[in-house]
């Protein structure tokens, strides 16, 4: 909660309206393993804004990686250029591995299939700024639940808030059972629903995620479940008049552009709040704040 | 089964298991000096079958033999002195496993051939046994079939 407190102060130097040095004269390594457009331009957003700079690469083509370098000797290289890590590569636990060969902060900018602590706590953020509070909330998690990694940390921390948790997705991309039970364990209150229309009417937060190709072995598999839900002003007649639309971004087929006028969709204000919270996170991390 | 002078027995080890014991021990190994190493599986004993393990002139420290209990959860360690067991304990999980299981997920990082790092799990309930990935935090299903 202490984050998202701080987040809420970075909220004036995150739009530009006020000026910040907290990072003056320190560098952030921003090394993106995989593409990314919104984790990786936030990061440097963030650090921008507070007066830091950033070096690093948007993707592994040209660097030693290519070369055959080990990511730990990469992160031991790096970190003596810099005085924090951001990172994103696609295996899991790479950003763990990593923290225990660099003797600066790393911070996961998204592991494979794994984690995306980040998201989650502009997730977070974007729920208690649009609700005016995280667990007292029927939250859906709709589309690929399987191997959306965003989905996952934002089940687990919801359900330290004790949130109701609800599991919209085809069988096959369903939650996975240890993030099930991780989050059962926690106290929270979790059904699982396959049709969207039927999920809907008493939902508080409506948690939307892309059916990533990129995820799919079979590209058959993947045909099947695309497109098999979509939110449109249709959709959110049945649903409660101050519900919210969320979704991590980019979206492909799974909101209708009709959406985006309405007060339900709070995506951008979302893709927003990754600024003044990994705003936060830098500062906090690199100790220039308590 | 001959009795031994000087050495550890190894008893109660869930049958069938003997040889993958001895593969987690790393024996025979370069530390066994060409002890002689005994192995009877599917013994009668008095609670159901048992496999047994027994290394002359060398004693294992709990350290080195508590890993077993990832496979063998009932196994005992006797040290033998003169054809005397001199002490005895039952095997317990170690809190953290390093090096012995590999992560059943082919994208966690330890499993990247190549980066400076052993697999390592952690205790998430001893009873049932169940372990976690320190890296990609997955819990593996099949203990048995991930031993290196």
């Amino acid at each position: 909660m202490h984050i998202l407190s701080v987040a809420d102060d970075m909220v004036p130097a995150a739009r530009g309206d006020e000026a910040s040095t907290l990072m003056a004269g320190k560098i952030m390594a921003s090394l993106f393993f995989e593409p990314s457009t919104r984790t990786r331009l936030s990061f440097a957003a963030a650090m921008n804004r507070l007066g830091g700079r950033v070096i690093g690469f948007a993707r592994p083509g040209g660097t030693s990686l290519q070369k055959g370098e080990t990511l730990a000797d990469t992160i031991r290289t790096v970190e003596s250029y810099c005085d924090l890590i951001a990172m994103r590569h696609p295996q899991e636990g790479s950003a763990r591995m990593a923290a225990e060969f660099a003797e600066v902060p790393v911070i996961n900018g998204g592991d494979g299939a794994g984690h995306h602590p980040t998201q989650c706590l502009l997730d977070l953020f974007t729920i208690q700024k649009e609700r005016g509070d995280i667990g007292d909330n029927k939250v859906a998690l709709i589309g690929d639940l399987k191997y959306g990694r965003t989905v996952h940390s934002l089940a687990y921390a919801l359900a330290l808030f004790k949130a109701d948790l609800t599991f919209i997705a085809p069988e096959q991309l369903q939650m996975p059972h240890e993030v099930v039970e991780e989050c059962q364990e926690h106290g929270a209150s979790i059904s699982f629903e396959t049709d969207l229309d039927a999920a809907i009417e008493d939902v508080d937060v409506m948690y939307v995620t892309r059916i990533q190709k990129e995820r799919f072995p079979d590209p058959e598999e993947y045909k099947k479940v695309a497109g098999i839900y979509t939110i449109d002003t249709d959709l959110l007649r049945h649903a409660k008049s101050e519900a919210i639309v969320m979704h991590p971004l980019p979206r492909v087929y799974e909101i209708s552009a009709e959406v985006d006028d309405t007060s339900a969709a709070a995506y951008f204000r979302q893709a927003f709040n990754g600024v003044p919270v990994r705003m936060a996170l830098i500062s906090l991390v690199a100790g220039v704040i308590s | 089964m001959q009795p031994i002078k000087n050495g550890t027995v190894i008893d109660h080890i869930t049958p069938g298991c003997a040889l993958k014991v001895l593969k987690i021990l790393r024996i025979p190994g370069d530390a066994d000096g060409g002890s002689i190493i005994s192995v009877v599986m599917h013994v009668k004993g008095d609670s159901g079958k048992k496999d047994i393990v027994k290394i002359e002139n060398r004693e294992l420290k709990a350290h080195e033999v508590d890993k077993i209990a990832l496979i063998a959860p009932n196994a005992t360690i006797n040290i033998i002195r003169d054809y005397e067991v001199r002490d005895k304990h039952r095997v317990s999980v170690p809190d953290d496993i390093v090096g012995i299981v590999e992560c059943a997920n082919p994208s966690c990082i330890s499993n990247a051939s190549n980066e400076p790092i052993q697999p390592r799990f952690s205790v998430k309930s001893r009873d049932p046994l169940r372990i976690k990935c320190f890296y990609c935090e997955r819990e593996i299903e099949d203990i048995s079939a991930g031993i290196i």
